[in-house]
């Protein structure tokens, strides 16, 4: 694509490309062309959305349609529950869990004779009926996309796409109509905060960059989603890189930079494929490298991979990672602002952060600060998960509570188990149990009740969740990841971890509880970063809620959710053994017994819970409690 | 997450680093020299190298370090810190399991352990046919799946029972055979 030397010229390719998603913009029931998108992220490309995308376009190909019709990918459209997705244009159709060889059925009957494929359409609970617009999915009803804004809507891989989408416009009004301490009031003004889950101001963090006096400055963008369950980040770079870079290079103008750097996960290659190509496309275009629209700043990125660190996510960590290191924390001050990269002022902002940035540019601080709370502005992007029916990607406006997110947003529990917990914040958070679930979500309300925003992992849990277990998951992941500079951090996570386990075997004493809770306010004391000092949250929230839970395992040797399998007891029911013998052959410890044609029986001290016996059993006369 | 392992048994002999095969090393030289700087990238070289080697045995680490002029202290600090890398080597098909906590808390830990047990190798082991390996990793976003297996870069989702773990391996079993 030919190089864009001015904010004029810009605009006029705005204008020449915005045809190309004129489809996407319109609704007509009875159209004459269509616009195909097939979800092409990391969780429906497992499901071969790819190959699907060739099958559309070869049966397109065969029925001679390929110039009116196109079929291609787009980012997350969120519903990864029902993926893959495949949207039609302009008639708005909605398909879900479509396979690849649905495409000729789509073409030929929904293409060519103007009849949606019923089958493939939802089915919304709320109505009882196959629906088939989007809008019509109560999973969507509550949601409002800014950081995802692209995402589902244009073709990641395509600059002419974002470019149509007012792409590049908001970077073209910084350069042209605003000075440096304009944008950072302009962002400090929209009140946007840290969606790492620091939750710091982002035009207040920009400013004091500004300030320094240096001859390199770097802005980097945190792209290291560590929190295991969490893949908001992931899914803005997969489905909208672009915007991603149009915003380091606004923060880049804003703070003095004139390089920008991407730390992420070597664990995303789709990611990292997506954003080399738009790095690419963006030189190209002149977008990015020396007198960018010819206003004489010069802006260029590079990306660094991460090597699975989860500290690596603190920033003074992840600094020390891109030069090389082993990431450990330092200490601050001093703050990255000051000296960060190769001990120059650093800016660092996480991938959701700089995602809201170009719309905040081009629609003003007013109508982003309308959006939210008191507090907390805008809008967040939670990755729903556990034992909920909708796993997904959701974005919604600070201030929704936590009950519109799992029951009208996620669709409550999966298979009518009872709700027991929200965990978010990841490792760093809480579980919060059902009676906060009225709570408006933002930084504050949820740092009252325990746990904390993080950076927006959200794990349903069940009844059928033990949540000492869930602490003890929390501890390992921050045992293993301790770098292992605090002593308290590196040998505290692992005695806590410890007694965690001699808990869940039914081994632990009632002085645990309150040595489990002078370690945590030790670590959370001593500890010299982010990681160490959150790492018994998951700990502390539970025994907080769930103490009767820890209770129940240590004095009566129970797990109340029967999801400890040293702490389960099988029985045969006399009433449903036939004495078929099936159980005693499978047993691979010999703890059956008993002579055909009559009850068997479990041997408890030489039973090893296996639960072979249960598998094997063809009238479900074993069971276990 | 891609693995190459070393096909090429040729000697390297240069820089006094033996058993290397001259082929990788030369890739690797390759990389190197065409860095614009070598300060501050050691993981990049290192992530260079574990995708030519397939893992980075102590050999490769003090390859590394003689032409990143860092001492081996240095290098292996930074091999053993980040979970990425690996010391050890992986079987032809190497297996992950996801341990997010979206996948954990859909039974993730029991399609891990079937795997074990059909294998007969515990996580971070080879098979013995040198077929398969075992790794716990932390999250592939896929989180919609869960639980999730990989089996090299093919995922595979909500991967419950024995038998689906079964499944998988047989596939690739099959593969070998024919």
């Amino acid at each position: 694509m030919k190089r864009i030397g001015s904010f004029e010229e810009l605009k006029a390719r705005h204008e020449r490309l915005a045809p190309l998603l004129a489809l996407r913009n319109t609704e007509e029931n009875d159209p004459q062309t269509r616009d195909i998108l097939v979800c092409g992220g990391t969780g429906c490309q497992a499901s071969e959305s790819e190959q699907l995308v060739k099958n559309l376009n070869s049966v397109l190909r065969e029925h001679g349609l390929e110039r009116e019709v196109r079929a291609q990918i787009t980012g997350c459209f969120g519903f990864c529950e029902k993926g893959p997705i495949v949207k039609v244009h302009p008639d708005n159709v909605f398909y879900v869990e479509v396979k690849a060889d649905d495409a000729r059925e789509i073409i030929e009957r929904h293409v060519l004779e103007g009849a949606p494929v019923e089958r493939l359409l939802f089915e919304e609970p709320s109505v009882n009926a196959r629906v088939q617009r989007q809008s019509d999915i109560s999973f969507y009803g509550k949601q409002m996309r800014i950081a995802l804004r692209n995402c589902g809507f244009i073709n990641p891989e395509s600059i002419e796409e974002y470019l149509a989408n007012q792409g590049y416009q908001a970077l073209g009004t910084a350069l042209t109509d605003m000075t440096p301490e304009e944008v950072c009031l302009l962002i400090k003004e929209s009140g946007l905060r840290g969606r790492g889950g620091g939750g710091f101001p982002t035009g207040v963090k920009w400013d004091i960059a500004r300030a320094q006096a240096a001859d390199q400055k770097y802005i980097i963008c945190n792209a290291d989603e560590g929190d295991p369950g969490a893949f908001m980040d992931r899914a803005i770079m997969e489905g909208d890189p672009h915007s991603v870079i149009e915003a380091m290079a606004i923060g880049g103008y804003a703070i003095g930079a004139s390089k920008g750097l991407v730390y992420i996960r070597a664990e995303y290659p789709l990611a990292i494929q997506r954003l080399e190509t738009a790095l690419e496309q963006a030189r190209n275009c002149g977008l990015l490298g020396a007198n960018i629209l010819g206003r004489g700043f010069g802006f260029d990125i590079e990306i660094k991979l991460g090597a699975g660190a989860f500290v690596c996510g603190e920033e003074t960590a992840l600094i020390r990672s891109m030069e090389g290191k082993r990431g450990e924390p330092t200490t601050k001050p001093p703050f990255p602002a000051e000296k960060g990269y190769w001990g120059k002022p650093s800016n660092v902002n996480n991938v959701e952060t700089l995602a809201n940035i170009p719309s905040i540019v081009l629609r003003g601080a007013g109508w982003y600060r309308g959006i939210g709370t008191e507090k907390s502005k805008g809008t967040k992007v939670f990755a729903l998960a556990g034992k909920i029916s909708n796993v997904g990607l959701v974005e919604v406006p600070l201030g929704t509570t936590l009950r519109e997110i799992i029951y009208d947003i996620g669709g409550g529990i999966r298979n009518g188990r009872r709700f027991k917990a929200v965990q978010t914040g990841g490792p760093s958070g809480g579980c919060i149990p059902a009676r906060f679930l009225d709570t408006p979500i933002d930084f504050e309300s949820l740092s009252a009740i325990g746990s904390m925003m993080g950076s927006g992992g959200m794990i349903v849990l069940s009844e059928d969740d033990c949540m000492v277990n869930l602490a003890k998951f929390y501890l390992e992941f921050t045992m293993d990841e301790s770098c292992g500079k605090c002593t308290s951090c590196r040998v505290g996570s692992k005695r806590m971890h410890e007694i965690l386990e001699r808990i869940t075997q039914g081994k632990g004493v009632p002085e645990d509880m309150a040595t489990l809770r002078t370690l945590a306010a030790t670590i959370k004391d001593t500890a010299l970063c982010g990681l160490g000092q959150t790492a018994p949250n998951p700990v502390l929230s539970t025994l907080e809620y769930f103490e009767d839970e820890y209770m129940a395992h240590v004095n009566e040797g129970r797990c109340p959710a029967g999801a400890c399998t040293s702490l389960l007891q099988y029985s045969i029911a006399a009433d449903r053994c036939v004495g078929c013998s099936l159980c005693a052959r499978a047993c691979p410890s010999g703890a059956i017994s008993g002579t055909p044609k009559s009850l068997f029986r479990i041997d408890a001290d030489v039973c090893t819970k296996c639960g072979e016996c249960v598998d094997k059993c063809k009238f479900a006369a074993i069971a276990s409690a | 997450m891609q693995v190459i392992p070393s096909q090429n048994s040729e000697q390297c002999c240069g820089g006094g680093v033996t058993g290397l095969s001259a082929r990788l090393c030369g890739e690797l030289d390759t990389f190197i020299d065409r860095l614009p700087q070598k300060e501050g990238q050691l993981v990049s070289v290192l992530h260079k190298a574990q995708s030519l080697f397939g893992y980075l045995p102590r050999e490769v680490q003090e390859f590394v370090a003689q032409r990143m002029g860092e001492s081996r202290a240095a290098v292996y600090g930074v091999v053993s810190f980040y979970s990425f890398f690996t010391m050890e080597p992986k079987g032809k098909h190497p297996i992950s399991v996801c341990m997010g906590t979206a996948c954990f808390v859909k039974g993730a830990g029991e399609a891990l352990e079937a795997l074990q047990k059909e294998l007969g190798v515990r996580v971070g082991e080879v098979s013995a046919d040198g077929l398969f390996s075992i790794d716990a990793l932390r999250c592939v976003g896929a989180c919609g799946l869960a639980p999730v297996v990989m089996v090299g870069e093919k995922v595979y989702g909500k991967i419950t029972t024995a038998n689906q773990v079964k499944e998988i391996l047989t596939e690739y079993k099959n593969k070998e055979v024919h």
